[in-house]
């Protein structure tokens, strides 16, 4: 898997970085010419996992980048935090589970958008995110 | 920092047009704005054009819920008017029903349903009440 | 970097009979392709190529991937996806690359001298390169060209029609995969929207059979359909298909299923607040 072009590295620590993120990460996504659905997949799965590292992880930063494996071509966004990370991650992917402020579909509805979702957490280490949307 | 979107009332109907990717303090003002002109106006209807919007996320579902919510406290029904194909799919993906929200094709259309709901409505009220 | 000396023999032996080496070159490809793409063509092609590569070649690099090559890359992609249009084979597309080793053995014959063999077997590996990159882009071309088929074969195969102001119908045929569910459950969102109709009927009478995943994107799109503010009526439900979905579990909940085209179209319109009866029967009414 290597990397195409387009990188972006973006701080995540007011509002409007949230607004940001979703420019960039549409940018990406019209860049790797992925459907008008499945743009609107990521952009959303990505304005979640966003606020979710403003919200819950005290600010961090995005990374997005254009990826090639074989023949297909994808988006991949990285979100980190070093926040207080997540005790129970199998809880916390579950719907409807909600620290207070959203609807509780932050994380196990973002996963649904995208065709690949990892997240690593760690109690008092940060969480990290990755999600990958491949072009079909 | 954070913009107001306009509220235009016609008649006794208020009408929000989103025209911008708004941050989620603007959406919370939108909330807090709608609310008040509602009391104020005594608005029987609220539509709220999202035809411009590209992404709804759980927080503007839960924006237009709540909406929704507080409008029928108030004695007005809300309608969320245009929303885009993908948009609708990505909410069902993502799991979000918005429930409580009457939701219209076009503007027309949602204008039409507001007629038609207060009309339903002002057609129970005549009626002699068991009481 | 390669020697120098070397790179200006190369150079010497390319530019000094550049006008014969071309025409040998032009020769051999047209033979191997069998008149199926004009000489005249081929001549243009491979003298831009050949001129192209001259002029690589005296920036003193022999390396496919550098920068000096980018004419040479760009002259080659355009080959290669021509090439891949036209139903030539890889190996016809490669050829074009490697006939200029064979062009060039006349003049190596002529030299005694050992020095222009090893400048020979350096160029060769580059046109080796060269030759593995018109593959590649070849396939790539290929790959492009089947996914936009395909593309069209959707588009063609998803017709949405108006039945009734306000009343859109997708009757789909054929057996049903998630991706061609997806297309046309799209196009039918956008049909909704572009027409204004606030009821739609998905008709399913010519699909022989669906698995769980096309019967969860018919549930998506009517869900979504709802969002947007439209109703859906699924029609032409097979005996089978009844008891697949049944067997599956899925639930269609409170979504509304007729049998016939006709009785969605009736239930439709009775949804927009329109009857259809016999002239008698108003009558009596």
């Amino acid at each position: 898997m290597t990397v195409e072009a387009g990188e972006g590295l973006l701080p995540i620590v007011a509002n409007d970085d949230v607004v940001r993120a979703r420019q960039l990460v549409r940018t990406l996504a019209q860049d790797c010419r992925l459907s008008l659905v499945e743009q609107t997949k990521l952009v959303t799965a990505a304005s979640e996992l966003a606020r979710n590292t403003l919200v819950h992880g005290g600010g961090g930063t995005l990374r997005g980048e254009l990826i090639r494996n074989g023949l297909r071509r994808g988006v991949q966004v990285v979100f980190r935090d070093s926040g207080p990370g997540i005790a129970d991650l199998e809880l916390a992917l579950t719907d409807g589970w909600s620290s207070g402020t959203g609807m509780g579909l932050g994380l196990s509805g973002s996963r649904r958008l995208v065709d690949e979702f990892a997240i690593e957490s760690e109690p008092g280490r940060g969480t990290t995110v990755t999600i990958t949307k491949w072009a079909r | 920092m954070s913009e107001r979107v306009p509220i235009l009332q016609i008649g006794d109907i208020l009408l929000v047009s989103i025209q911008t990717d708004l941050d989620d303090q603007s959406v919370l003002n939108l909330q807090d704005d709608l609310a008040a002109r509602v009391v104020e106006s005594a608005a029987h209807g609220v539509v709220i054009d999202i035809s411009a919007v590209e992404i709804v996320d759980s927080f503007v579902g839960r924006m237009l819920a709540t909406i929704a919510a507080i409008s029928r406290m108030l004695d007005a029904e809300t309608v969320v008017v245009g929303m885009r194909p993908a948009v609708a799919i990505t909410l069902v993906e993502l799991g979000l029903s918005l429930g409580g929200v009457s939701t219209a094709l076009n503007l027309d259309l949602g204008l039409r349903l507001l007629e038609r709901a207060r009309g339903g409505r002002d057609g129970l009220t005549a009626e002699p009440t068991a009481s | 970097m390669a020697d120098p000396d070397n790179s200006r023999q190369l150079i010497d032996l390319l530019s000094a009979d550049a006008e014969d080496l071309s025409a040998e070159w032009v020769r051999i490809v047209s033979t191997t392709l069998r008149g199926r793409v004009s000489t005249a063509e081929i001549d243009q092609e491979l003298r831009e190529l050949y001129s192209a590569l001259l002029a690589a070649l005296r920036t003193g690099s022999l390396a496919a991937k550098d920068d000096a090559f980018a004419e040479v890359r760009a002259l080659l992609t355009e080959l290669s996806r021509t090439r891949a249009r036209q139903g030539f084979t890889p190996s016809e597309t490669a050829i074009s690359v490697f006939a200029l080793k064979q062009a060039l053995e006349p003049a190596l014959a002529k030299d005694p001298d050992g020095g222009s063999l090893r400048s020979y077997l350096q160029l060769s590996s580059l046109l080796d390169d060269l030759g593995l990159f018109t593959v590649e882009t070849y396939a790539r071309a290929r790959e492009e060209l089947i996914s936009s088929q395909s593309e069209q074969l959707l588009e063609l195969s998803t017709p949405v029609v108006k039945l009734w102001d306000g009343v859109i119908c997708v009757p789909l045929v054929g057996t049903l995969d998630s991706a061609r569910t997806m297309v046309v459950m799209e196009k039918m969102l956008q049909a909704l929207i572009d027409t204004g109709s606030e009821q739609a009927i998905i008709d399913i009478t010519g699909v022989p059979a669906v698995d769980t995943q096309v019967a969860q994107h018919l549930l998506k799109t009517v869900v979504a359909a709802r969002l947007m503010g439209a109703e859906c009526t699924i029609s032409g439900i097979r005996p089978q298909i009844a008891q697949t979905i049944v067997a599956l579990g899925i639930d269609f909940g409170d979504i509304a299923t007729k049998a016939s085209l006709a009785d969605a179209l009736r239930h439709a319109l009775r949804r927009s607040g329109i009857e259809i009866g016999r002239r008698g029967d108003r009558v009596a009414k």
